[in-house]
């Protein structure tokens, strides 16, 4: 009871909090004098978002590169030890070469599918029904995706009935033996990909889609009726027209690929070599509670973000310029 | 991508199946790869999902002797004691209120805070804001990782770890740079002609943003509401560092990754309890999937 009372009041008290937050604002805009107001009211209208964004994302940004020059317990200046120890740790290595897999694997696999699914489902009739489907896996948790996957790679000893779906078919309509998908590596990060793409394919799909649906019809019809073929039409129209959304598909998909995290924590928790960086740092963070080797793999995953950062901006600030 | 543009489609072709449609006679024939095609594939992705949601209705001998797909010739043996199994002694009950005390506040708050700020990006003058900006569309992609250690350091010196007012507060400032860009690009794209005319009437800007900017962005703002919604029920990392294991404040995602490995093979426990945090995405999925959907192509740079 006291639980739901609890609730009640955060329910209603979190709205009424924040709506009081701006009234308070106005009212006392008012006592100010009238010149005064468009100067000041900016700041007051934007200070609780500037103070979230400053106190959980800009200052630990910072904080954490800092830290990466310190101890386990961010107590003594260590200078580059943490980043000697990483960089040359079979662990760490293997994370990243498992992040290379990520990125290439998942990237490829989600946009091409995202790309055929999409061109594919344009001639349909049905496209709606068909894209939900593609498309449900992301309103899922990973965890319970992970769940789903590791059942769908259930292993059982040969001459057993498997239960596991892929082994069931592979028994069924081979002769080779049940595999366990989740153990030998490097084929089991494949399988964790998999299983990942699984879920952002419906993602690329629909950015994917949209953009389709932006290329004028006439043009592919004109194509069309001077006999280009499907395939010309798809490589020589349709690809080129569809270049930009692909860019932004292909960064977001990379950008998952670096942080993938969960998949990897619920299937394999990292064993059998499957560790990616931000499955590491979580071990570093809590398994061996060394902070200052934990800041540097998420220095590491920021290192390879500030690429695709520098990407967004520019093309945010192209857009811009056209508004 | 185009930003600003919510309802999904801009010019162009508007539905389906406008393509193609010639008057060949032959023309379905010839389609048919393109149908087989489409089905194999909604197949291929909706068996993962169907083997889950048979499994938990299995009995638990079944389940661990034969293939979920044998329950399809033989459905007498369905049973629903794994779900009343897992909420009863597994936690799954309690989880899932967990999951909704985490959620409710944590998808208010970044809304309102956001809009407030989006309201005077769009249309408020103030020195440095476009630089502001730029800092919130750089801060979509900082990895979560990034933030994890100082912002537990502070919870720890706070006394906030393990407690919901920790994690409302952690996600409503990872949500806000998604936020406030949805917003400023909505707001931004409203006719400057409403605002003049209002504040002829004598409207203030506290007038102008409830009785006019939210009415009107509401699209926009189910956008928002549903992709954080998902992504603090989803969400397992941010779940497990500030709040810990503890069975009494454990949200689903983290309950249902320490059954993994407590209920290891029991295949029909973690179908049911995987299928129960399932059960309120698929339901917000389906019902508002068209807000979803303009969501993330009015925002698709976020990471």
């Amino acid at each position: 009871m006291d639980r739901w009372l609890q609730a009640l009041i955060v329910v209603v008290g979190v709205p009424a909090a924040l709506v009081g937050y701006i009234t308070v604002v106005e009212g006392a805009m008012r006592l100010l004098p009238e010149r005064a107001q468009p100067r000041v009211r900016p700041w007051l209208w934007t200070a609780p978002a500037l103070a979230f964004l400053a106190l959980f994302l800009i200052y630990p940004a910072l904080k954490t590169i800092y830290l990466s020059f310190f101890d386990a317990r961010s107590e003594e200046w260590v200078g580059l030890d943490n980043y000697r120890r990483v960089l040359t740790d079979e662990a760490t290595l293997t994370a990243i070469r498992n992040n290379a897999l990520w990125i290439v694997f998942f990237t490829l696999l989600a946009v091409t599918f995202g790309l055929v699914i999409a061109v594919l489902t344009d001639r349909v009739k049905y496209e709606p029904v068909a894209k939900a489907i593609i498309f449900m896996p992301m309103a899922i948790s990973f965890v319970a995706a992970g769940v789903i996957w590791k059942f769908m790679y259930d292993y059982r000893p040969p001459g057993t009935p498997q239960t596991g779906t892929v082994n069931a078919i592979l028994t069924g309509a081979t002769p080779i033996d049940p595999q366990a998908w989740l153990l030998d590596p490097p084929r089991n990060t494949i399988a964790l990909i998999v299983a990942a793409v699984w879920v952002w394919t419906g993602f690329a799909m629909v950015i994917l889609s949209a953009g389709l649906k932006g290329i004028p019809g006439d043009v592919l019809e004109a194509a069309r009726v001077d006999g280009a073929t499907e395939w010309n039409v798809f490589r020589r129209i349709i690809l080129p027209l569809l270049a930009p959304t692909l860019t932004v598909v292909t960064t977001t998909m990379i950008i998952t690929a670096l942080k993938a995290f969960d998949v990897v924590y619920v299937m394999t928790s990292g064993n059998f070599d499957t560790d990616v960086i931000a499955s590491r740092m979580y071990k570093e963070m809590f398994n061996v509670r060394h902070y200052g080797r934990a800041s540097v793999m998420a220095v590491l995953l920021l290192a390879a973000i500030v690429p695709v950062m520098l990407f967004n901006l520019r093309r945010f600030r192209e857009q811009e310029a056209m508004r | 991508m185009r930003t600003a543009s919510m309802p999904g489609h801009p010019r162009g072709r508007t539905e389906a199946g406008a393509r193609g449609r010639t008057r060949d006679p032959l023309a379905p024939l010839r389609r048919t790869p393109v149908h087989a095609a489409i089905i194999a594939i909604c197949l291929l992705w909706m068996i993962p999902t169907a083997g889950l949601l048979v499994s938990s209705f299995r009995d638990p001998a079944a389940v661990s002797n034969t293939g979920w797909w044998e329950a399809l010739t033989t459905p007498s043996e369905f049973t629903l004691q794994n779900y009343e199994r897992v909420v009863d002694t597994n936690n799954m009950g309690r989880s899932f209120v967990n999951s909704l005390f985490v959620t409710i506040p944590a998808t208010v708050m970044p809304i309102l805070i956001a809009a407030y700020a989006a309201y005077a990006f769009a249309w408020m003058r103030f020195p440095g804001r476009d630089w502001l900006f730029l800092m919130v569309v750089g801060l979509l992609v900082v990895p979560l990782q990034m933030t994890l250690i100082p912002v537990l350091q502070l919870f720890t010196s706070w006394g906030l770890t393990g407690s919901f007012l920790g994690i409302w507060l952690a996600h409503t400032g990872y949500g806000l740079p998604f936020a406030i860009y949805l917003f400023r690009n909505f707001f931004g794209g409203l006719p400057r002609e409403m605002f003049e005319s209002a504040s002829i009437d004598g409207a203030g800007p506290w007038t102008a943003f409830f009785r006019l900017v939210l009415p009107v962005s509401i699209p926009a703002i189910a956008s928002m509401a549903i992709f954080q919604f998902l992504w603090v029920w989803n969400d397992l990392l941010v779940a497990l560092v500030y709040l810990g294991g503890r069975p009494s404040v454990a949200p689903l995602p983290v309950t249902i990754s320490n059954l993994v490995n407590s209920l290891g093979q029991n295949w029909q426990l973690l179908t049911a309890a995987a299928f129960i945090s399932m059960a309120l995405p698929l339901l917000v999925f389906f019902a508002l999937q068209r807000y979803f959907v303009s969501g993330i192509l009015a925002g698709s740079v976020k990471g």
